[in-house]
Parts: C-alpha cells; sequence; structure tokens
C-alpha cells in the first residue's frame, strides 16, 4: 500500500513532530516500503487465538503506596531538566484557550 | 597474571582473584581501564561520557571495602554502561540530540545492584538513538567504529558497550536488548553478550524503547564472565511490575557441569539460504566440537519464523511512539519553548517542534510508523493482528523447547558490514533481526558466543533457552569456550 501525502501529514500531527517538506516525502515512501513488507502479516490464520502484550503471565502486582522523600539537591536537580520554571514549578503554555 | 598482558585485558575471574589476593587494586585496574580508554577510543568512538573522577572515587571507596574485609566478584571491577541507562548524577543521553544534556536524578535498578556489589562506573556507552538500530550508526554523535576493523559497523543497538569490551576499554559492560541489541554486537565484535529472559532483570531506569521486550543484560569476555554479572542483576524489582519473582540462581554451580546428556535443537528455518559461507562453516564447526563434547543435536521446526521481523516492527514502533510521547519539550530535555525564532504560539507548536528537531531520523520513523498502526481504523489489521502472531512465535518456541534443553542458531547472517553500507535504507537494515527477533518476542533467553571468523571478523552462535533457564546456556557456552580459544582472541588497535 502507498501512503498518500495528506495520510503522512495526519500521522506527524497525531505523533506531535514537526517535519520538513524533505521529510514527509522520505518518510513518506520509506514508511509505505516497511507497511508492504509488513502486509505479509494478513497471511497467517490467527482464528482463536489470543493476542500477547507481554509473556510473564504476571497480572495485577502492586507494590505499597509509599511516598519516598528526595532531598532538596534531588528535586533541584530534577526540576532543573525543566526549560520554564516559576516558584519551583515548572511553566507550561496555556491549555485552555 | 601472564606476561605482557595489562590489567584491563583481565577478565572478571582473573581480576577478582588477583583483587582478593591483594595482587592489585581496584585504584590500579580503574587506572589501566581509563588509560586504555585514551589510548584507542579516538578511534573507536565506544564511549559517550568519562566520568574519571568519580569512577576513580568509586575504586578507592572498593579498596576500603576490601580492605575491611568485605568480598564479591564485581567489588572493584570497573564498567561501562550503555547510555540508556540511567546513572545518578552522570550524563545520560539515549545518543539523541533530545537528551544531550540530561543528568538522570536516581539509578537505574542494575546501575543500583552494581554500585551495591562495588562495581566501578567508568563511563557511558554509544547506541544507536533511543536502541533503535543495529549497527550504532543512527547515534546523534556519529558510529562507532568495530575494534576488529574500523571501517566496519559494531552492531547494534549496545555498539559502543560490545566495541569497548572487546577492545579491553572495560572489564564488562551493560547493554540492554529489544531485538537483538546486545547478541547483534556482541557477536559482531567476538565476545559473549546475554539477553536474559525477560522480566529476570529489571526494567526500572532503562529509557524505555519496547516496553514488552527490553530487558537490560551483561557483555563480557567470557561466557563465566556474563554469569557473575547476571548472579548480581538477576533479582525481583518492586519498581519494575513485569520483574519476575524467581528462584535463587545457581550459575556457578551449573556452568561447573559437563554436556553429556544434553540435547540441542537446530531450527531448520534459521539454517537458510542466504547465510553466508562463512558464517555457516563456524556455526557448523561449532555444532561438531559441541557433538565432541557430549551434546547431541536433532532438527526441529519452528515455521513462523519469517513473521518475527514484520510482527517486531508493527510491535516495536508501536510501543515506542508511546515511550517516546514523553519528551514533550517540557519537563526535560531540548526544548524549542525559549528559541524566539520558532513562532510558539501554543502548547501543541511546543510539543511539535521540540520533538521535530530533537528525535533523530529512525526515532522519527518508528514513531510514525507505530502511531499509524495504532490509529483509528488500523489497530486491529496491524496491531492486535501482530500481536495474535507474537502468540504463534511464542508457543512455537515453547513447544520445541519441551523437546530440547536449548535451540542453537546463528545470530546474523553475515558478519559485521561496513559503515554506511546499509544505512540509506531502513528496511534492509530491519532484516537484519531476522535470527534474534524470536527470542525477544517470546521472552526467551538467549546469549551469543564466540564461534570464529569469516575473513578475519568474528562470528557469533545463539543458544536459546527455556524461560529463567540462563543457566543451561551458561553451562553449554562455558563448556565450549573452555574447549575452543576464541574468546582469547584479540583485535590489534
Amino acid at each position: 500500500m502507498k501512503l498518500i501525502r495528506k495520510e503522512i501529514e495526519h500521522i506527524a500531527k497525531l505523533a506531535r513532530l514537526d517535519l520538513t517538506e524533505d521529510e514527509l516525502e522520505k518518510y513518506g515512501s520509506q514508511l509505505s516500503n516497511v507497511l508492504n513488507y509488513i502486509d505479509q502479516l494478513k497471511e497467517v490464520d490467527v482464528a482463536g487465538v489470543e493476542p500477547t502484550a507481554q509473556i510473564t503471565g504476571l497480572e495485577n502486582i502492586f507494590r505499597d503506596d509509599v511516598v519516598e522523600n528526595w532531598d532538596a539537591k534531588e528535586i533541584d536537580a530534577a526540576l532543573k531538566q525543566a526549560p520554564e520554571l516559576e516558584d519551583g514549578q515548572i511553566k507550561v503554555k496555556r491549555v485552555l484557550e | 597474571m601472564p606476561k605482557g598482558q595489562e590489567l584491563n585485558e583481565l577478565t572478571i575471574k582473573e581480576a577478582s582473584k588477583m583483587l582478593e589476593n591483594k595482587k592489585i587494586t581496584s585504584v590500579e585496574l580503574t587506572k589501566a581501564c581509563l588509560a586504555r580508554i585514551k589510548e584507542v577510543d579516538e578511534k573507536v568512538k565506544a564511549c559517550l561520557t568519562v566520568c574519571e573522577k568519580e569512577a576513580l572515587l568509586e575504586a578507592k571507596k572498593a579498596d576500603e571495602r576490601r580492605a575491611k574485609g568485605e568480598k564479591g566478584e564485581l567489588l572493584g571491577i570497573p564498567y561501562l554502561a550503555k547510555d540508556n541507562i540511567l546513572t545518578k548524577g552522570v550524563r545520560t543521553t539515549a545518543s539523541s540530540k533530545i537528551l544531550e544534556n540530561y543528568i538522570a536524578p536516581f539509578d537505574a535498578t542494575v546501575i543500583k545492584r552494581l554500585r551495591e556489589a562495588g562495581a566501578v562506573l567508568l563511563g557511558k556507552t554509544n547506541l544507536d538513538e533511543f536502541a533503535h538500530g543495529a549497527s550504532t550508526e543512527n547515534s546523534a554523535f556519529g558510529p562507532t567504529h568495530n575494534p576488529w576493523d574500523l571501517t566496519r559497523v559494531p552492531g547494534g543497538s549496545s555498539g559502543g558497550s560490545a566495541a569497548a569490551v572487546a577492545a579491553d576499554m572495560c572489564l564488562f559492560a551493560l547493554g540492554t536488548d529489544t531485538g537483538g541489541s546486545i547478541r547483534c554486537p556482541a557477536s559482531f565484535c567476538g565476545i559473549t553478550g546475554l539477553k536474559p529472559t525477560y522480566g529476570r532483570s529489571s526494567r526500572f531506569g532503562l529509557i524505555a524503547m519496547t516496553s514488552s521486550t527490553d530487558v537490560p543484560g551483561p557483555i563480557a569476555k567470557t561466557v563465566e564472565d556474563a554469569s557473575i554479572i547476571a548472579k548480581v542483576l538477576d533479582r525481583q524489582d518492586k519498581y519494575d511490575a513485569t520483574s519476575a519473582p524467581v528462584e535463587k540462581n545457581t550459575y556457578e554451580k551449573e556452568i561447573t557441569k559437563d554436556l553429556q546428556g544434553l540435547k540441542i535443537g537446530l531450527p531448520k528455518e534459521y539454517f537458510i539460504s542466504g547465510i553466508e559461507k562463512g558464517v555457516e562453516d563456524a556455526i557448523q564447526k561449532a555444532i561438531e566440537k559441541l557433538k565432541e563434547l557430549g551434546a547431541e543435536f536433532i532438527e526441529v521446526s519452528l515455521p513462523h519464523t519469517k513473521y518475527g521481523i514484520p510482527v517486531y516492527y508493527i510491535i516495536t514502533p508501536s510501543e515506542v511512539s508511546s515511550n517516546l510521547a514523553r519528551f514533550d519539550g517540557i519537563k526535560y530535555g531540548y526544548s524549542e519553548s525559549k528559541n524566539p525564532e520558532a513562532h510558539m504560539h501554543s502548547l501543541y507548536d511546543i510539543y511539535a517542534k521540540s520533538r521535530g528537531k530533537g528525535f533523530g531520523p529512525e526515532a522519527k520513523r518508528r514513531i510514525m510508523l507505530g502511531t499509524y498502526a495504532l490509529s483509528a481504523g488500523y489497530y486491529d489489521a496491524y496491531y492486535l493482528q501482530a500481536q495474535k502472531v507474537r502468540t504463534k512465535i511464542k508457543e512455537e518456541m515453547d513447544k520445541a523447547l519441551e523437546k530440547v534443553d536449548c535451540l542453537l542458531t546463528p545470530i546474523s547472517p553475515h558478519v559485521a558490514f561496513k559503515i554506511g553500507e546499509q544505512s540509506a535504507d531502513p528496511l534492509k537494515m530491519y532484516l537484519e533481526d531476522i535470527f534474534v527477533t524470536g527470542a525477544s518476542l517470546a521472552g526467551l533467553p538467549a546469549i551469543s558466543v564466540p564461534c570464529g571468523f569469516d575473513n578475519g571478523m568474528p562470528v557469533g552462535m545463539q543458544l536459546i533457552g527455556k524461560r529463567f533457564d540462563e543457566g543451561i546456556l551458561f553451562r553449554i557456552g562455558h563448556n565450549y569456550g573452555q574447549a575452543t580459544n576464541w574468546r582469547k582472541m584479540k583485535p590489534k588497535l
């Protein structure tokens, strides 16, 4: 199958990726190639087969909900990774218009 | 120690004995590794960060712990860690521009365990950006070179770790394996690499790629060394909900047993046309050697093997697109938010522009592919179908392993290729994973053991075991390693 330009732009938007003209062009044809290869999966008979999300068989693994305190230096180191801070909090552009 | 051998060339087994007998100190050992890095890493480019000061401090602490009577096979042993494993206070980049200046505020569980055991962190190694690749060419900071031939790739994605071990820059290294990323470079660089059973060693603190197959593991000079490291890493971790409760491992006892009566399966779908003659010959000779040592071989069939790559390249990009969503230009990592020329109008702009600039080509491709596979209308056809075929692959491998103790296959159809030779075609690069995705999708333990050379480049064989039976892989690999000389061959740099 071949992805059309509009589809590629739509995927990039969903993925929150700002792509250049060249990238849109290039990834479009590369993704189409990969999808063509992957299409062979459709020939496998999977009637009655359960999907595997992970293989451990473990379910509902909980741990105690305990707050672990970090010291001031650790908190500072973690926050310092953000580009904009205000009053010890990470600043974000407004979400609601 | 044999005459003329440098300390950095020692195995863990040899070095820990010398440390215990007070013939050497960890500081001496660490200095020898740091000197070797300075001597050869300009050519190999395995390390992204070397933390000399911190390493010497840790070495000193290890010597003090020994002086107080503490024992331990990793106490004072210097190692390198792949740069997608978080290290508190030491930069972790995942070889991506988006994390170029990131310093983690905590240690990954595997790093913490090694720290407790007294191992000395020398620095961080190069990888394909976010571990997406099989050659280490996808690093935003340039490729690593194979110590056996600097014009060739070291394999990937743990290429820096494998090249560093092969070039004796450290005594061992940590890698991560999602679909061959420990085994492929171990094979291309002529050393040992173990992908543990999924859930055996904790994923907490790895920069997540494909959460359902990611697993950290050792890259080492010998199979026995790999077992020593695995012994320290393999424990349940409450911070990783998929880490499994397993009995205490007894690797050191298991590797001393011989191979009499063991049954090894040869899956016929892994011995296909297209494997280079030199690789096939090396594998055949290894099979003959194992027969001499007492193992019996039987042919088995895994008919869904050919679907391993298509399944992997749906499941992996899908999980990648979700896992890499956390890089948003807000909490940490590269951000366009303060770039006056970026014309930010909304939150969406910060996300899209930061990600568009921060991620490299392969990360973008995988995010796009995964977003597509998970998007409305395509989920059933791609992701769900891939998960169902994954079940078939898993069941068929489990069934084959009921009849035998382990499977033996090549790691790759060929030896390390030239840098730049395959990077223009993503699909061709994906096909590199043909023999390594099965064990990843089925969550089985698998080890790469050096078994010869083709035109001067190392060849690796793969042993795949039953879930949580790393012991049999160590036992066979160790017996084979003792009976052959491959592990003693060193690249000339």
